[in-house]
């Protein structure tokens, strides 16, 4: 079962984003992350979703969603060389002992420390999603109050692109 | 010219080319009935049930190659019309649905009689749409029979909320010529060297056949594919939806293929090393156990959907495309090829085929005292001498009529393969009717699908669409109770009904004439009768033998070489069912 990161080009118009949600519910493939946001041309937004299967499966999840009216374009970014960033927001209990060790830690990974309250740090960090995975499981698992991920988003490298 | 909305709906529909439009009024669509009442062009027709009215318009698109259109209210009526829209997805057929909707102010209130129609048909429609703007009604109308008739064919809803169409909103109209659609772009002709390789293949087969589908009914292909599998010489089998698209009399066809297919064919499936599949989509009911499926074959497949290529089945050559140019595209290869078939092969191959020809899988008692419903579509061919269009309900009677009348010409023969939607045969008949007045129309069905849409018989009177219904009364939901005697010991659960209507008081009721008979050698003067009056609706309920079977079959689980065959003949009359 291999992973999938399908980037799709779609109309920015209402229901859009249900059909692709719908097909995915409707015909038993599974969806791991979803991102989507208008892309520089209003009319159009983006949507990267990652999925595991089979290369059966993926041929049919890429047929079928460019069947969908809506979708203009996609590209499996597995298929090439491509970059991969995921958002995370972690939200970490703090006791002024902890404190140093938390920024250090945020430090090594890149991680830069956005919030602050006397009990609390909010960090941010990007990068692919193995590395937020990583950051996550070395920090005390008690101490996180909330962790919020975005799901990853990536683009193909060289001159290839995904656009009208 | 200044429109309101109402007034655009019904214009554009008549600019573009629409005869019939079949609906039902209601709250929500009182407006556009009002601009319907004013003019004349636009026919509209009143059914009895939103059901009916999708099925009638989709009997229409059957048997015209045109488009159905439907109109229904806000609500119930939209969910009415669901099962119909579903019916047309799953068979590909053209469909534009209008459903009125709530005014957009109140839409998502949980307003009287709101639904979610965008929500609900996604699943079952090509694409749908909500129009939120009075000055893009038409060309969104315009888009929706762009989308619903183009490509791999399908239904499309137009949500309308109700302020869209109020009358004092005026707005300039003008309908379209054309529309494009970035992001849809269907495939028309196939890739060169895709079509070569193809060709190739199928020149140097020894065992080959041609499996076609409801694809080359769809894309008007039939005779290039007459002209195609002539100048092979290959043998010819068709799915449910492909009939006629090949003229079943003809020698090289092999007949119906799956699960009540012939013998022969599913033999030469089984046994044969290059299969083309022409605008067929490898359902379960044709391929039985896909494990098992075509061990030793070579696939190619046309199909206008990339994905229905490889979708059950591997296929060793895809060719995306609309079959009509693709088999141009390959007669012009095939004649011009250097490539000579292997005739001593072929001779081998037919001579197999005509073995398991004389197994005549499809005979039946002809001596028995009952009514063999297998006899009454035989009767109905000659009767009409063909040339019949002939709508189905789902059950028994529907693979008979598909076994029995030998459709010679596309889009006569007018069922629910995907779905198998128990209903659509009545109205579909009146959709069909309206298209072809001059034409023989016949509703072959069962007592238990035809109470399912029977109030259209209302309809018909109305309309003055005299077609023949032929109910094939067997007193149990037939094809139920064959799998229960076959899977589940006999056990007869609830496929019987204790009450069954007398159904010719019930067409009388209904202002036709009714009739009913329970012996062999009334049926054909009845059916010389009943098409002999042209300008009735004759509702015939013939007794047929209840324990009668649908043979060949392939049961659940085997693979194409192992049909279970009629046992003997001339025991099954005396049979008593368990
Ligand atoms: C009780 C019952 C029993 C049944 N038993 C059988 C049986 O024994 N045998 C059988 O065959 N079926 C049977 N069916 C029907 C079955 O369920 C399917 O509906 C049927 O097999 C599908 O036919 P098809 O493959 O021709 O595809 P269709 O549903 O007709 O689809 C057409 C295909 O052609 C493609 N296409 C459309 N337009 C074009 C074009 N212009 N160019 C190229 N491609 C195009 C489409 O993309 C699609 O893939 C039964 C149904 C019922 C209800
Ligand atoms: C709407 C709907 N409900 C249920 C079924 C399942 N089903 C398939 S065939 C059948 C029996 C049909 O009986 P009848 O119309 O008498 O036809 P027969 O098989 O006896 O010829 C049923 C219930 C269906 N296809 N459609
Ligand atoms: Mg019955």
């Amino acid at each position: 079962m291999m992973r999938h990161i399908i980037s799709i080009l779609m109309e920015n118009e209402s229901g859009a984003l249900s059909r692709v949600a719908g097909l995915f519910s409707a015909r038993g493939y599974n969806i791991e992350s979803l991102t989507v946001a208008p892309t520089e041309d209003p009319s159009l937004s983006r949507m990267t979703l990652v999925t595991r299967g089979n290369d059966e499966i993926i041929e049919q999840i890429t047929k079928q969603l460019n069947k969908l009216i809506d979708v203009v374009k996609l590209i499996d970014l597995a298929d090439s060389f491509h970059i991969e960033r995921e958002l995370l927001m972690i939200k970490v209990k703090t006791t002024p002992e902890m404190r140093d060790e938390i920024r250090s830690m945020a430090d090594i990974f890149r991680g830069k420390i956005i919030d602050v309250t006397p009990t609390t740090y909010i960090i941010e960090m990007t990068g692919p999603s193995e590395k937020l995975d990583a950051f996550i499981a070395a920090i005390d698992p008690e101490s996180i109050i909330e962790a919020v991920r975005s799901g990853p988003t990536g683009i193909s490298r060289g001159e290839l692109g995904l656009h009208l | 010219m200044e429109l309101n909305g109402a007034q655009i709906v019904v214009q554009s529909l008549i600019d573009e080319g629409v005869e019939y439009i079949f609906g039902y009024p209601g709250g929500a669509v009182l407006h556009l009935y009002d601009a319907i009442f004013q003019q004349e062009e636009l026919k509209h027709i009143l059914v009895r049930h939103e059901q009916g009215a999708t099925h009638a318009a989709d009997g229409y698109a059957r048997a015209t190659g045109k488009p159905g259109v439907v109109l229904v209210t806000s609500g119930p009526g939209a969910t009415n019309a669901i099962t119909g829209i579903a019916t047309a997805y799953l068979d590909s057929i053209p469909l534009v649905v209008i459903s009125g909707q709530v005014s957009l102010p109140v839409i998502g209130s949980d307003a009287f009689q709101e639904v979610d129609m965008v929500g609900i048909t996604r699943p079952c429609v090509k694409h749908n749409f909500l129009v939120k703007d009075v000055t893009k009604l038409a060309e969104t109308i315009k888009k929706a029979f762009y989308v619903a008739t183009s490509g791999r064919p399908g239904p499309v809803v137009i949500d309308i909320p109700k302020d869209i169409t109020a009358p004092h909103i005026k707005v300039p109209y003008s309908y379209p010529d054309s529309v494009s659609i970035r992001s849809y772009n269907p495939v028309v002709t196939g890739h060169k060297g895709q079509i070569k390789k193809a060709v190739d293949l199928l020149l140097s087969a020894k065992k080959p056949i041609i499996y076609s589908g409801g694809g080359v009914v769809l894309g008007e292909a039939s005779e290039s594919l007459i002209e195609f599998t002539r100048t092979l010489g290959y043998p010819i089998t068709n799915t449910l939806m492909g009939l006629g698209s090949y003229p079943a009399t003809d020698k090289q066809f092999v007949g119906m293929l799956g699960m009540h297919g012939t013998y022969e064919a599913n033999m030469a499936m089984h046994e044969s090393d290059v299969i083309i599949a022409i605008g067929a989509r490898f359902d379960d009911r044709v391929t039985g156990k896909l494990d098992l499926f075509c061990p030793n074959a070579k696939i190619i497949h046309i199909d206008i959907d990339p994905a229905s290529i490889s979708k059950t089945v591997r296929v060793a050559i895809p060719i995306v495309g609309d079959v009509k140019p693709v088999l141009e595209q390959m007669l012009e290869l095939i004649k011009a090829s250097t490539i000579k078939i292997d005739a001593d092969a072929l001779a081998q191959w037919w001579k197999q085929i005509s073995e398991w020809q004389a197994i005549n899988c499809l005979e039946f008692d002809r001596s028995s005292p009952l009514i063999k419903p297998q006899y009454v579509i035989e009767q109905l061919h000659e009767v009409t001498q063909g040339n019949a269009y002939v709508t189905s309900d789902v059950g028994q009677h529907q693979m008979w009529a598909a076994q029995y009348y030998k459709f010679n010409k596309p889009r006569r023969w007018i069922n629910s393969g995907g779905l198998g939607t128990m209903g659509f045969g009545l109205p579909a008949a009146i959709g069909v009717k309206l298209a072809f007045p001059e034409s023989d129309v016949a509703c072959v069905t069962g007592e238990a699908s035809i109470q399912m849409c029977i109030q259209e018989l209302s309809t018909a009177l109305q309309y003055k669409t005299p077609i023949k219904i032929l109910n094939l009364n067997n007193r149990y939901m037939g094809m139920v109770r064959q799998w229960q005697e076959f899977s589940y010991e006999s056990r007869y659960s609830h496929s019987y009904m204790d009450t069954i209507p007398e159904f010719v008081k019930l067409a009388e009721a209904y202002g036709h004439v009714g009739i009913r008979i329970d012996k062999p050698e009334e049926v054909r003067p009845t059916l010389e009768a009943a098409f002999a009056m042209k300008d009735r609706t004759v509702f015939i309920d013939i007794m047929t033998d209840r324990t009668e079977n649908v043979y060949p079959m392939i049961e659940a689980g085997k693979g194409h070489h192992d049909m279970k065959l009629r046992v003997a003949i001339g025991t099954s009359t005396d049979r008593e069912l368990a």
